[in-house]
């Protein structure tokens, strides 16, 4: 059998072994009744060869953006990932790996990780990074549950125009009881002045992301003074790779900053796996949830690197624990260290530069049809949304049959005009969006 | 990584201090750039004004031949299953098929945005209902949520679900009942779902303690939560009665599927009558641990549950295409997107792969080939449930400590001599001085009994030459380290003070 080395004879020879005349006598403790008696109702088993042919088939029943013209990002973009991310993170000695519990025989993914922290903490321009969360909007909850921790306090107001995705996994979480949720109206920005009479006594945090899902940088300066004047925490949601040209959230007030680490280096995989980043300051780092890399010394005095701080950790703590988070997504946060490393501070700048540029550009260009309009005019970075004047399903539907992925439609109120979600990373080109512009004007 | 120790220190030169990659380079070297906007532009201040950054972020500035040759440094340093024998308990380390490697990377997957129309997602809509109906098929609990990111999270999605349920018939309730021998997620799961935890101690034989069980349950119990096959290794004749007094109370019965691997195809979770299981891909059904993920943790419920599910799902219609919809009464989204897509590609994979015939001789090679070691080792460790074992079984080194003064602490460092990744240690609690082992269906009986002569050969160590084997291990790239010391003092990042 596949996978399976042991032979008949061995098999009958490890069954004499163990004093059972067969393999059913293994499972003597399974009472019949939960004896299942039949075979699985699943396929026989292809041979390799049968198998890539039916994966094949299986992705070619796909239409990939990566092989249209597309501009939909939303929490997921398709920024270009360099070469030698996949060749680093294919090393069967990181992928085949555990969680570095033995830290004589992982010095190779506890150094990647502890410079993957570095890294993060040089992006967000806070104090420590955690070896990483499920994706964003997971790191997003965790966060409000560490400020709700810090403060003692269990309610988070969360601004209205986050990522709706990361909104919605807040509400769930939030039905256990362990914090209320207060969000305030999607607004395309808001004000610090808007946030003053809604934060009290009760308020553990302000959440906020910026940009947010529209693309709008928020005024974090000013919600980090409404938050900390009640005592609250600020907790930012980035962008890792708009990160590279604009102010870390860490040298403007916040408390915790958190991401969706996809665009550094992980494909877009449906939508997974990414990773969320997690970052704080160092005196809040005992309240902070998942594993942290620290850096040591071994009995020889050597350089060494280990999980530390564990005893926040399930595994030690149990309910008492900072969270449940056991697997994370290290692999993916490995994969991001190689990209930063790639891509370095001026590789970052150029990536978000081009991404920006060639954004405004579009959208300069798309107003210009005339069949599009501007619903407000606020900062932005890499992605920004527009009024179609017209049937807008159609006009996705009509693009993408000529190849392009005209962003995403936003579901709105009744009677409010349909808004268009527009990403532009550096992997689309000048003649690309003239094309589409040229495209969208012959409609 | 390291050679087979044959029992002497070998005499492995330090490796000296390490570069950091921040070390590497210089400020002049630089890899990979994006091409300049080519559209009109008049710099980012302009586009940005007050949000544009001043200082530039501290990152590497290395050429992409120091990266390969730092990573290739690093992996030298590291373990994996490739690596050699890996019998980490109740982590299932088994072998990771290639193919499914190969697969995860076809563009058709790899490529999709999880905001593209659905008429041009059909392919992999198709693969998340073949993987869900074979799980459902497997578990015997039909319906089926891929969202969960990892085993933990399977286990608090499943308890949201718990309770809604509950909340839709009016009480929520208050407690989780737990089993001594749980794995610590499972009680950190059930605070973040806002319950208390109460444990239930194991009896003599390492089963659940049915009386101390049936005493704990009341209309205020929310859930039993136990893992079956248990950590020590031992599946539960009473299971049948134990869900059925959960079921008494009206609470809900989950199991922990961390180490399905054993019963694949043998019994089924559903069978034994519980309502909700989570899986864990990254152990069962060979999708690489990545040194720590991503893992993905589907969860399988029965009919009723159904609808509280997390979602989207995707589901097949009458007219045989594919779509995503959510369930009527869903907890919600427990994160971004539809799950971990490209762990979901592996694990389908191996599905196909190995079929109805294969997953029932994981299983039964899985348990054969840990009782071979069970029976191997038990003369020479103790072995406090000495019965038959499915998965894993855990020996103690309490004699070895009270005997001679070595820790299994020590047993496992001097086990990274011989070349081997220990058990899991100090686990399952109840245990004194443990030794979790798990050999998965994928090594050896060569592979098997080297390990075992390895044991051996380390208890005897231990009574004859013990200081050698409390100061292992000789051969790794560090040695021991001061954990004590690296918690006390954290350093959790690079500054540019502290290089050498």
């Amino acid at each position: 059998m596949r996978f399976i080395p042991a032979t008949c004879e061995q098999r009958d020879e490890m069954l004499r072994a163990v004093g059972c005349e067969s393999v059913d006598e293994l499972f003597a403790d399974v009472p019949g009744p939960a004896l299942l008696n039949k075979e699985l109702d699943i396929p026989h088993g292809f041979t390799e060869m049968e198998l890539a042919a039916h994966l094949r088939s299986l992705a070619e029943a796909n239409i990939p953006a990566s092989r249209l013209v597309s501009f939909v990002g939303a929490g997921c973009y398709d920024h270009y990932i360099p070469s030698v991310v996949d060749h680093v993170i294919s090393r069967p000695e990181f992928f085949t790996a555990y969680t570095p519990y033995q830290p004589e025989v992982s010095q190779g993914t506890l150094q990647a990780i502890y410079e993957y922290q570095s890294m993060i903490c040089a992006l967000t321009g806070m104090d420590v990074a955690n070896a990483s969360m499920y994706d964003g909007a997971t790191a997003f909850v965790e966060a409000a549950l560490m400020a709700c921790r810090v403060t003692k306090r269990n309610k988070v107001l969360v601004l209205g125009m986050v990522n709706p995705e990361w909104l919605d996994v807040l509400g769930t979480y939030s039905d256990s009881g362990l914090f209320e949720i207060e969000a305030t109206e999607a607004d395309a920005a808001t004000s610090a002045e808007q946030l003053r009479t809604l934060v009290g006594p009760d308020t553990a945090a302000i959440l906020m992301t910026s940009p947010n899902f529209v693309g709008v940088l928020e005024d974090i300066t000013g919600l980090a003074e409404v938050a900390h004047g009640a005592g609250a925490l600020l907790v930012v949601g980035s962008n890792p790779i708009l990160l590279g040209v604009i102010e870390p959230p860490g040298a403007l007030g916040a408390d915790i900053v958190v991401g969706e680490g996809q665009p550094l280096g992980s494909p877009m995989s449906f939508g997974g796996p990414g990773f969320g980043f997690f970052a704080c300051r160092d005196k809040h780092v005992r309240q902070m949830p998942g594993r942290l890399v620290g850096r040591g010394v071994d009995v020889d005095g050597d350089t060494a690197y280990v999980l530390t701080l564990s005893t926040r950790e399930q595994h030690i703590r149990r309910e008492k624990a900072t969270s449940n988070i056991c697997s994370n997504h290290a692999l993916n946060a490995m994969a991001a260290g190689v990209y930063l490393a790639a891509v370095g501070s001026e590789g970052l700048r150029s990536i978000a530069t081009t991404s920006i540029a060639r954004a405004h550009y579009l959208r300069d260009e798309l107003i210009k049809t005339g069949k599009f309009t501007a619903p407000w005019e606020l900062p932005f970075g890499n992605e920004f949304a527009l009024v179609y004047d017209g049937d807008t399903a159609q006009m996705y539907d009509t693009m993408f049959d000529k190849g392009y992925i005209a962003g995403i439609v936003l579901e709105t109120e009744e009677g409010e005009p349909d808004l268009v979600l527009f990403a532009v990373t550096e992997q689309r080109t000048r003649a690309q969006i003239d094309a589409f512009v040229r495209e969208v004007q012959s409609l | 990584m390291t050679s087979r120790a044959n029992g002497v220190p070998s005499s492995v030169p330090s490796t000296g201090p390490r570069a950091s990659i921040f070390d590497l380079g210089s400020p002049e070297s630089r890899c990979v750039l994006a091409p300049d906007p080519d559209v009109p532009f008049d710099g980012l201040e302009s586009l940005l004004g007050s949000a544009a950054r001043i200082i530039p972020p501290t990152l590497p500035h290395v050429t992409e031949l120091e990266i390969m040759r730092h990573y290739a440094h690093l992996a030298e340093m590291n373990f994996g299953v490739d690596s050699g024998f890996y019998p980490l308990g109740s982590c299932t380390m088994k072998y990771n098929p290639r193919i499914n490697e190969d697969a995860c990377r076809l563009e058709g997957f790899a490529g999709l945005h999880p905001y593209q129309p659905v008429h041009s997602v059909q392919g992999a809509l198709a693969l998340m209902v073949g993987l869900q109906e074979a799980l459902g098929e497997i578990s015997g609990l039909p319906a089926v949520s891929l969202q969960p990111a990892a085993g933990a999270h399977g286990e608090l999605s499943a308890l949201m679900c718990f309770r809604a349920a509950h909340t839709a018939s009016g009480n929520p309730r208050s407690k989780v009942l737990i089993p001594d021998t749980a794995h610590g997620t499972n009680p950190a799961s059930v605070a973040m779902c806002g319950y208390q935890t109460v444990t239930i101690p194991s009896n003599a034989d390492g089963h659940v303690d049915l009386e101390a069980l049936k005493a704990a349950l009341d209309t205020d119990v929310a859930a039993f939560m136990l893992t079956n096959p248990n950590t020590l290794g031992l599946f539960d004749p009473q299971i049948l009665e134990i869900t059925a007094a959960v079921h008494e109370v009206g609470a809900f019965a989950y199991c922990d599927g961390a180490n399905l691997n054993a019963i694949l195809g043998i019994t089924r979770p559903g069978d034994m009558g519980f309502d909700a299981l989570h899986i864990n891909l990254h152990k069962t059904f060979s999708t690489p641990h990545g040194g720590g993920g991503p893992g993905s943790g589907p969860i399988c419920v029965t009919e009723p549950l159904a609808q509280f599910l997390p979602g989207p799902l995707p589901s097949r219609t009458e007219e045989g295409w594919y779509t995503l919809t959510t369930p009527q009464a869903s907890i919600g989204r427990v994160r971004s997107f539809y799950g971990n897509f490209g762990v979901l590609v592996r694990a389908y994979a191996y599905v196909r792969a190995l079929g109805s015939e294969g997953l029932k001789e994981v299983a039964e090679q899985a348990v054969l080939s840990a009782n071979y070691l069970r029976v191997r080792l038990r003369d020479t460790f103790d072995l406090p449930y000495d019965t038959m074992c499915m998965h894993e079984f855990v020996l103690s080194g309490a004699r070895q400590k009270s005997d001679y003064g070595v820790r299994t602490l020590d047993i496992a460092k001097r086990l990274l001599d011989y070349g081997y990744h220990p058990p899991t240690i100090y686990f399952p609690l109840l245990v004194e001085e443990a030794l979790m082992i798990e050999p998965t269906e994928t090594e050896s009986l060569a592979e098997l009994d080297a390990f075992a002569d390895a044991l051996i050969a380390i208890a005897q160590e231990a009574a004859e030459t013990p200081d050698l084997v409390r100061s292992a291990p000789f051969s790794t790239p560090v040695r021991r380290i001061d954990e004590a010391a690296a918690a006390r003092n954290p350093d959790l990042r690079w500054k540019p003070s502290i290089t050498e």
